[in-house]
């Protein structure tokens, strides 16, 4: 019966550390300053005894307009660390919604986000507030930029989310502004991303 | 080097002169087969490989064939259980189990009907036909389908289509008509006295009728038979035989039907006044107007983007997106109503909120054949200027649909055994099987636009956009400029503009109309 429950043990510890390596470890360690210390402290101790969050960053791709408004560019933006993928998720939307002049966001600026999750499979569900379609300049393309921004920004990022579905207001959408096909969670694409970056 | 390209070619060649030369003699058993149904006459089995007879006895009313000759043909290994009088057939890990006096099969543990008891005569057993279509297919593990009508049996990935024909006289007109299943492409050409339909296929199961007795029909078309090739069917062409026109018409079932409408002559100098008191006069002849143009255009869908509580695109000025789309749809029906005489309807004809589904819908339940979203731009940009034209991006809709774009038909187990070709379809997936089509047309467009207005750098593009999803004909979204540019904002609402782009959305759907006819001919 001990033995049986130690082998237990033995198994839910090389999950959690497996776990811990692709999730947590993973993006750090292809963040800016990959500092073996910190990637070692980060697999050692617990979530909760991490120094605060705010004074820790890890460098991610985000996606702009480009000046001439026909394809989106990626660039390397430095957004607060988060302990699981969710909350990683969750600053680096954020991080895609900031104005940071003179970039231009293709998201409405107004738009909050109400919540992101993450499936097993993989599948993010980004939840943002109505903003996101009503404060849309309805053009097409933008709206192919608006949540292809999303999508690539969790998927370039993160290795452990692969397709993106975006709701709003909590409900799943059929399109932000009436064009793109929200219906489904979406792939990576880098369709509509200029070449030299990424 | 060379040595290993030599033996390639030879390969080649071998394996050519070999599926021509199978090919060839099917066609010759099938059709000899359509002609003289005896009872007893033998199946043929195809493959792409190889053709074969396989022998059919009858006993008391039910045709058999020999399970010697299904285990040569199926490399089955046959066990005869003489204690249990029953036999056990195995193929793939994968076991039949008959019994002796009783009409039923245990097929892989799963108990299936048959039309009688197998029979031991003459030092061998006999098992009905249906056993080909009810045990044996659904655990060979590759594609198996028992013909009866046309006595086959086909054997892998074997194109070979059913095609069932009729003619009918129409008084000018003899209409002939083929219904193929499974839909194969196939083009129609006329060359000297014959008419060649051609099928992209590697043999043909044909069922073709014979052309009515003179005087009504004969002196169009004089007989319908297989042609020289195993793949192609030849019209012999009579002598009033004046033009022909020919439409495809997707059938229920992922049957195509071919309408070929033979012309006659109408003047017929050879014949003045004999001929003329049996023929109906020429006014009598309605049916030309119901037939589908060339290239099959009948109805067009014009849906306006946006509209009721969905502004879409707004200009600095206050140009509102859906108020274009509309005015714009409203002419481009007008003229294309005007000009093609098609059927245009649109899927709002006012300010109203239309959910996106109902946009193809409408032209879903109207049959159209095509559809076009009319839109306007908008970009956080406002020096971006410029028309574009989308088609609807397949990559974002998975697997499935790439499948359902290359012409993917499914073989499903069905009860009772043996299996039943039929084409799956998701209808939120249509616009997948048109999507060849849909680059077309959006191809003719951007460049009939590109003669008018300017365009963005962007002309042409794919994305998975909702509207056109649906859509089960060619469809295609045009972005007619920017609202968010002042310039075009102005340029928009003018009617030299809108008349531009509707005089340029004409000439795209003639050209592609008749790019679409040229293709079928």
């Amino acid at each position: 019966m001990n033995a049986r429950a130690a082998a237990i043990a033995g198994i839910l510890l090389v999950a959690l550390t497996g776990g811990l390596v692709l999730f947590v470890g993973l993006p750090r360690w292809y963040g800016p300053k990959p500092e073996a210390s910190a990637a070692a402290s980060a697999l050692a101790t617990p979530a909760a005894q991490q120094p605060p969050a705010a004074a820790r960053k890890i460098t991610a791709t985000l996606f702009y307009v480009s000046d001439d408004g026909m394809q989106l560019i990626g660039t390397q933006r430095e957004v607060p660390f988060a302990a699981t993928v969710p909350e990683q998720a969750r600053a680096i939307v954020a991080a895609q919604i900031e104005s940071s002049a003179p970039l231009v966001s293709a998201i409405p600026a107004e738009t909050k986000i109400r919540d992101v999750f993450v499936t097993e499979r993989g599948d993010a569900f980004v939840d943002l507030s109505a903003e996101v379609s009503t404060k849309h300049t309805g053009g097409s393309l933008d709206e192919i930029f608006t949540v292809y921004t999303i999508v690539n920004a969790l998927t370039v990022n993160l290795p452990a989310i692969t397709r993106v579905q975006i709701l709003i207001d909590g409900k799943e959408a059929d399109t932000l502004a009436g064009h793109v096909d929200l219906r489904h969670p979406l792939a990576k694409s880098l369709e509509w991303v200029a070449h030299d970056t990424q | 080097m060379t040595k290993f390209m030599r033996s390639l070619l030879t390969l080649h060649a071998r394996v050519l002169s070999a599926a021509v030369a199978a090919a060839a003699i099917v066609l010759t058993i099938a059709t000899f087969a359509a002609q003289a149904p005896a009872p007893a006459a033998p199946y043929t089995v195809f493959s792409r490989s190889a053709r074969q007879p396989l022998a059919v006895r009858t006993v008391s009313g039910q045709e058999m064939f020999a399970l010697d000759d299904l285990a040569r043909l199926f490399t089955l290994t046959v066990r005869e259980d003489a204690l249990a009088g029953g036999l056990t057939i195995s193929v793939n890990n994968q076991t039949i189990v008959l019994t002796a006096q009783q009409p039923l099969a245990s097929v892989a543990g799963r108990m299936i009907s048959l039309p009688a008891a197998p029979v031991y005569e003459s030092h061998t057993w006999l098992v009905p036909v249906d056993f080909v279509s009810r045990a044996l297919a659904p655990i060979l593990g590759s594609p198996l389908e028992l013909r009866k009508p046309s006595r086959l049996i086909l054997v892998g990935d074997v194109r070979m289509p059913r095609i069932a024909g009729r003619v009918e006289v129409l008084g000018n007109l003899t209409r002939v008509t083929l219904d193929v299943a499974p839909a194969t492409p196939h083009a129609v050409t006329q060359e000297g006295a014959r008419l060649l339909v051609r099928f992209e296929a590697d043999a043909l199961d044909a069922q073709l009728p014979t052309p009515p007795a003179p005087p009504t029909g004969a002196d169009v078309v004089q007989a319908i038979r297989p042609g020289d090739q195993p793949t192609t069917i030849v019209f012999d062409l009579g002598p009033r035989f004046g033009s022909f026109r020919t439409a495809d018409q997707p059938a229920p079932g992922g049957v195509t039907r071919i309408v070929i409408d033979l012309v006659a002559q109408t003047d017929t100098a050879a014949t003045p006044g004999t001929a003329a008191p049996a023929l109906p006069p020429a006014t009598e002849t309605p049916p030309l107007l119901e037939l589908p143009p060339p290239g099959g255009l009948r109805t067009i869908v014009i849906d306006p983007g946006h509209g009721g509580d969905e502004n879409g695109a707004r200009g600095e000025k206050g140009t509102l997106e859906k108020n274009v789309t509309l005015s714009v749809a409203r002419r481009l029906k007008g003229t294309l109503e005007g000009r093609l005489g098609v059927r245009v309807l649109l899927t709002r004809d006012g300010d109203q909120t239309l959910p996106l589904d109902q946009r193809a819908a409408v032209a879903n339940n109207n049959k159209a054949d095509l559809f076009i979203s009319l839109h306007a731009n908008a970009s956080v940009r406002s020096g971006l200027s410029g028309a574009e034209v989308f088609y609807l991006n397949l990559a974002e809709y998975g697997d499935e649909a790439q499948r359902v774009a290359h012409g993917g038909a499914e073989s499903l187990p069905v009860l009772g055994g043996g299996s039943r070709e039929i084409e799956v379809i998701l209808w939120e997936m249509a616009q997948a099987r048109y999507i060849d089509q849909s680059a077309a047309f959006a191809r003719t467009v951007e460049a009939a636009l590109r003669e008018r207005i300017p365009m963005s750098r962007r002309a042409i593009q794919q994305a998975p956009f909702r509207v056109l999803g649906g859509a089960n004909m060619p469809a295609i979204l045009v972005e007619m400029g920017f609202l968010t540019n002042p310039q075009q904002e102005q340029q928009l609402v003018t009617d030299e503009y809108q008349s531009g782009i509707v005089q340029a959305l004409v000439d795209g759907i003639v050209r592609f109309r008749g790019a679409s006819a040229a293709g079928t001919r």
